[in-house]
C-alpha cells in the first residue's frame, strides 16, 4: 500500500475512534457499558415513551379543542360542562395503573444497583479539591488523578488554545483509575473537604463523597475500554476540572497494570539505602 | 370593615393632609413609604419583583455568555459559581415570591369583596424588607470573597468557605423569610376573615385558593429554612458542628433540612400561578371551570404530597434503600393531583368557545410546557435512572420548564389579565402577542436542548465543558439571549399601559366570560374598593 493511502487509512480509523467524543448533536442517554447502566437505559426509554404516549393524547386533546372549538369559527359554548366525577374517578385510577407499571421495574432496578455483596475488588475514591485519589485496598496501590496537563493549560481563562484542539478536552487525567473487565468492583467514596460526587456515566453509577462518611457503589464492566466521568456535586472553583478516568483492561493487562503501581513502593526501601540495598539485591533476587 | 374606616379617620389626622375624605392617596414618598392600601403594596411587589426578574436574568446572561463556546473566555470558574448562585436566589426570592405576593395583595381583597388586606401595617413592613434584603445581597459581590457561590441550595461544608458574604447573606435570606411570613399571615386571615358574605370557601376563585393554601405552606416550612441558614451561621462562626462529621455532625444533615422546605417551596412558587391559568382559561374558553371541587381537592393534595418527598433531591447521598423506595413512591404519587388538574384545564377548553388574547396566550404556553417538564419530573423520581440524570443539565432543563413557562409564564399571564383593571388601560395587543409568541419560542431554543445535555453527560454548574457538549450549548446560549432581550419588551408594554391606552371598561374582557367580583368594579379599581360588601349569591 502506497504511503498516503496508509496515512489516509490511518487518519480515517482514528477518526472513527474518536467518533464518540465528537458525537456533537447528541440526544439520549448512553447504554454504558454495566448490566446497571444498560438496565438504568432501559427504564430511562420506558419512562420516556410512557411520558411520550400520554403526551401525545393530552396535547392532542389540548390542540384538537384549540382548533374546534374556537370561537372564531362559531363555536358555542357548553356551559353545563361543568364536571364529572366519573371523569375524575377515570383520569386518577388510570394514572395509578400507569405509575404501578413504572414503579414495578424501578424498585427491581434500585434493589439490583445497591447490592454490593460479593465485590471482587474494592477500592477507596477520596474527593479532594479539586481532584481524586484512589486507593486499592489491600493492593497497596494509592494515588492522585488530576486533571491533565494540556487540558489544564487550555481550559484557563485567556488561554488563547482552543479547546478542540486538546484531545478529551477537560475528560483527561495523568493517573486513570483501573479496573479489570467483568469483574465486579466496589467503589467506597468519601471526601477529603466538600462534598463531590464521583459518576461515570457508562458505568451507570454516581454517588455523593462526603467528608466523614463512606459511601459504596459497584459496577462490573462488560467491555474493555476507557471511559469518562466528572465530579457531579459543586465543589468550589474547579468543580468543572476534576474528571474521572476509568480504563478496563483485560485481566492480563490490569495485573500487569498493578505490578507497575506496586512496583515503586516496593523499589522505595533499597533506593533510600543504596549502600546495604545494592549487594543484597542480587541475593535476594531469584 | 369598621376597622378601615376607623383607621382611615385617623390617618387624615396624622397625615397632614387636607382632612377631607376618600380625595385619593397621600402625594409624594409618603404615599409608597408609608403604604397600607392593598393596591399600592401590590404595585409595589410587582415593580420589585420585574427588577429582581431582570437582574437574575443579566446573571443568566453572563451565564449563558460563558457557556456559548467551550474554553473559558469571560468569568472566572469563582465568580461564575457566584452568578449562577445569585440568579438562583434573585429569581426564586427576588422574582417569583414577590410576584405572587404582588399579585395576591392587589387580587385578593377584590375576588372576595373585602376593602383591604386584614393587617395593612404588616403588609408595608413585609414589603418594605425586601429592598433592604436583596440590596444586602447584592452587596455580596463586591465584598472580600465575593458573593455566594455554592450554589443557592447553601450546602455546608462548600458554603462555609464563603467569605465575608457569608453572614449578609444568612441575614438577608432571614429577612426575606420574614416577610413571606408575615405576607403568608396577612392572606390567610384576609381570606378565612373577610370574605363577604355569600362567599363560601368552596365558592372562592381558584385564585384565592391556591393562595390561601400556599400561605400555609410558606408559614409551615420558611422557619425550616431559616433554622438550616442559622444552623451555617452558628458552624461558621460559634464552633458548632452541625453539618461536620469530625464534630459528630452530618453534612447531609443539611439537605435533609434545606429539602424539607425546598420541596414545598417550589409547590409555593407553582400553586398561584395554577390559580391564575385557573382563572383566565374559563374566561376565554367562555366556559366554567370543569370539576372547581376537583381542583381544590388536587391542589391540596399536592400540598400535603409536597412535605414528604424531598429526599428526592438527595437520591445520590447514600440513603438506605428504604428510604430511596419510599420518596421515589411518594414523588411519583405527586404526579396524580398535578394530572387531575391539567385535565381539568383541558376540559375546561372542550367544548369551549375559545379566544386567544395574551392572557390566553400566556396560559396555554403554561399548559403546554409545564406539562413538559412534569415528564421530565416524573423520569427524574426514578431513582436508578436519577442517579445518571443527578446533578447534570437534564435537572437544570426540568427545573426551568416548571419555573419559567411554568411559574413566571404564570405570572405574566395574570399581569396580561389584571393589568387593565389596575391601570385603567387596555395595553398594546400587538406588542402583547409578539411578546408572547418570542418567549414561547425562545424559552423551548434556550431550555429543551438542555435535557439533550443532561443525557449526554454534561453535569451543572460548571463554567467549561468538554467539547462534545458544545453545540446545543451555543443554541441555548443563543435562545437565552433572545429570551432575555423579548423581556425588555413586556417591560416597555406595562410602562406604556401605566400611562396611556385604550380606556377599559369594568369588564375589561368584555367580549369573554370573567367571572370574580373584580369584574364589577370600574377600571382602574378605585383607590377605596369594596368598604361596603357587596353580597354574593
Amino acid at each position: 500500500m502506497s504511503r498516503p493511502k496508509k496515512q489516509l487509512l490511518a487518519s480515517a480509523a482514528s477518526l472513527l475512534l474518536t467518533g464518540p467524543a465528537m458525537a456533537a448533536w447528541d440526544l439520549n442517554l448512553p447504554k454504558g457499558v454495566t448490566d446497571l447502566s444498560q438496565e438504568a437505559y432501559r427504564l430511562h426509554m420506558l419512562i420516556l415513551g410512557i411520558c411520550v404516549v400520554i403526551a401525545v393524547a393530552v396535547f392532542g386533546a389540548m390542540i384538537y379543542s384549540l382548533i374546534s372549538f374556537r370561537k372564531s369559527q362559531g363555536a358555542t359554548p357548553d356551559v353545563d360542562m361543568t364536571h364529572s366525577t366519573k371523569a375524575e374517578i377515570v383520569w386518577t385510577v388510570i394514572p395509578i395503573i400507569i405509575l404501578v407499571v413504572m414503579a414495578i421495574p424501578a424498585a427491581r432496578a434500585l434493589i439490583r444497583i445497591e447490592d454490593t455483596r460479593n465485590s471482587q475488588l474494592t477500592i477507596r475514591v477520596t474527593g479532594y479539591q479539586w481532584k481524586w485519589h484512589y486507593d486499592y485496598l489491600e493492593k497497596d496501590v494509592q494515588f492522585f488523578s488530576t486533571l491533565s496537563r494540556d487540558s489544564n493549560v487550555a481550559r484557563q481563562k485567556d488561554s488563547g488554545i482552543d479547546p478542540n484542539s486538546v484531545e478529551h478536552y477537560l475528560l483527561s487525567v495523568d493517573n486513570p483509575m483501573v479496573v479489570p473487565v467483568n469483574t465486579k468492583v466496589r467503589v467506597l467514596v468519601t471526601a477529603g473537604d466538600v462534598l463531590h460526587a464521583w459518576w461515570v456515566p457508562a458505568l451507570g453509577i454516581k454517588k455523593d463523597a462526603i467528608p466523614g462518611f463512606v459511601n459504596e457503589m459497584w459496577f462490573s464492566a462488560k467491555e474493555v475500554g476507557t471511559f469518562r466521568g466528572q465530579c457531579a456535586e459543586l465543589c468550589g472553583r474547579d468543580h468543572g476540572f476534576m474528571p474521572i478516568v476509568v480504563e478496563v483492561k483485560s485481566e492480563a493487562d490490569y495485573q500487569a497494570w498493578l505490578q507497575t503501581k506496586q512496583k515503586p513502593a516496593a523499589g522505595e526501601a533499597p533506593a533510600a539505602a543504596p549502600a546495604e540495598a545494592a549487594p543484597a539485591a542480587p541475593v535476594a533476587a531469584p | 370593615m369598621s376597622a378601615a374606616h376607623t383607621d382611615h379617620a385617623a390617618h387624615s389626622h396624622a397625615d397632614g393632609h387636607d382632612g377631607h375624605d376618600h380625595h385619593g392617596p397621600v402625594k409624594g414618598w409618603r404615599r409608597w413609604a408609608f403604604a397600607t392600601n392593598h393596591k399600592d403594596i401590590g404595585s409595589m411587589y410587582l415593580i420589585f419583583s420585574l427588577t429582581m426578574f431582570l437582574t437574575g436574568g443579566l446573571l443568566a446572561m453572563f451565564i449563558r455568555l460563558e457557556l456559548f463556546a467551550p474554553g473559558v473566555q469571560f468569568l472566572d470558574p469563582g465568580k461564575f459559581n457566584s452568578m449562577t448562585t445569585m440568579h438562583a436566589l434573585l429569581m426564586v426570592f427576588g422574582a417569583v415570591m414577590p410576584a405572587f405576593v404582588g399579585l395576591a395583595n392587589w387580587m385578593i381583597p377584590l375576588q372576595v369583596g373585602a376593602p383591604d388586606m386584614a393587617l395593612p401595617r404588616m403588609n408595608n413592613f413585609s414589603f418594605w424588607i425586601l429592598p433592604f434584603a436583596f440590596g444586602l445581597l447584592l452587596l455580596t459581590l463586591l465584598v472580600p470573597g465575593g458573593g455566594p457561590a455554592g450554589g443557592w441550595t447553601l450546602y455546608p461544608p462548600l458554603t462555609l468557605q464563603t467569605g465575608d458574604a457569608l453572614p449578609m447573606a444568612i441575614f438577608a435570606v432571614h429577612l426575606m423569610g420574614a416577610s413571606s411570613i408575615m405576607g403568608s399571615i396577612n392572606v390567610i386571615v384576609t381570606i378565612m376573615n373577610m370574605r363577604a358574605p355569600g362567599m363560601s370557601l368552596l365558592k372562592m376563585p381558584l385564585f384565592v385558593w391556591t393562595w390561601l393554601i400556599t400561605a400555609y405552606l410558606l408559614i409551615a416550612v420558611m422557619p425550616v429554612l431559616a433554622g438550616a441558614v442559622t444552623m451555617l451561621l452558628t458552624d461558621h462562626f460559634f464552633q458548632t458542628s452541625f453539618f461536620s462529621a469530625a464534630g459528630g455532625g452530618d453534612p447531609v444533615m443539611f439537605q435533609h433540612i434545606f429539602w424539607f422546605f425546598g420541596h414545598p417551596e417550589v409547590y409555593i412558587m407553582i400553586l398561584p400561578a395554577f390559580g391564575v391559568v385557573s382563572e383566565i382559561i374559563p374566561t376565554f374558553s367562555r366556559k366554567p371551570l370543569f370539576g372547581y371541587d376537583s381542583m381544590v381537592y388536587a391542589t391540596a393534595s399536592i400540598a400535603f404530597l409536597s412535605f414528604i418527598v424531598w429526599a428526592h433531591h438527595m437520591f445520590t447521598t447514600g440513603m438506605p434503600l428504604a428510604g430511596e423506595m419510599f420518596f421515589m413512591l411518594s414523588t411519583m404519587l405527586i404526579a396524580i393531583p398535578t394530572g387531575v388538574k391539567v385535565f381539568n384545564w383541558t376540559a375546561t377548553m372542550w367544548r369551549g368557545s375559545i379566544s386567544f388574547e395574551p392572557p390566553m396566550l400566556f396560559a396555554l404556553s403554561f399548559l403546554f410546557l409545564f406539562t413538559i417538564g412534569g415528564f421530565s419530573g416524573l423520569m427524574l423520581a426514578i431513582v436508578p435512572v436519577d442517579f445518571q440524570y443527578h446533578d447534570t443539565y437534564f435537572v437544570v432543563a426540568h427545573f426551568h420548564y416548571v419555573l419559567v413557562p411554568g411559574a413566571i409564564f404564570g405570572i405574566m399571564a395574570g399581569v396580561y389579565y389584571w393589568l387593565p383593571k389596575w391601570t385603567g388601560h387596555m395595553y398594546d395587543m400587538t406588542l402583547a402577542k409578539i411578546h408572547f409568541w418570542a418567549s414561547t419560542i425562545l424559552v423551548n431554543v434556550l431550555f429543551f436542548p438542555q435535557h439533550f445535555l443532561g443525557l449526554a453527560g454534561m453535569p451543572r454548574r460548571i463554567p467549561d465543558y468538554s467539547t462534545q457538549f458544545a453545540d446545543w450549548n451555543m443554541v441555548s446560549s443563543i435562545g437565552g439571549f433572545g429570551f432575555g432581550l423579548t423581556q425588555l419588551l413586556f417591560v416597555y408594554i406595562i410602562w406604556k399601559a401605566a400611562r396611556t391606552g385604550a380606556p377599559a371598561t369594568d369588564k375589561v374582557w368584555a367580549d369573554a366570560k370573567p367571572a370574580g367580583l373584580e369584574w364589577t368594579l370600574p377600571s382602574p379599581a378605585p383607590y377605596h374598593s369594596f368598604e361596603t360588601p357587596p353580597v354574593v349569591k
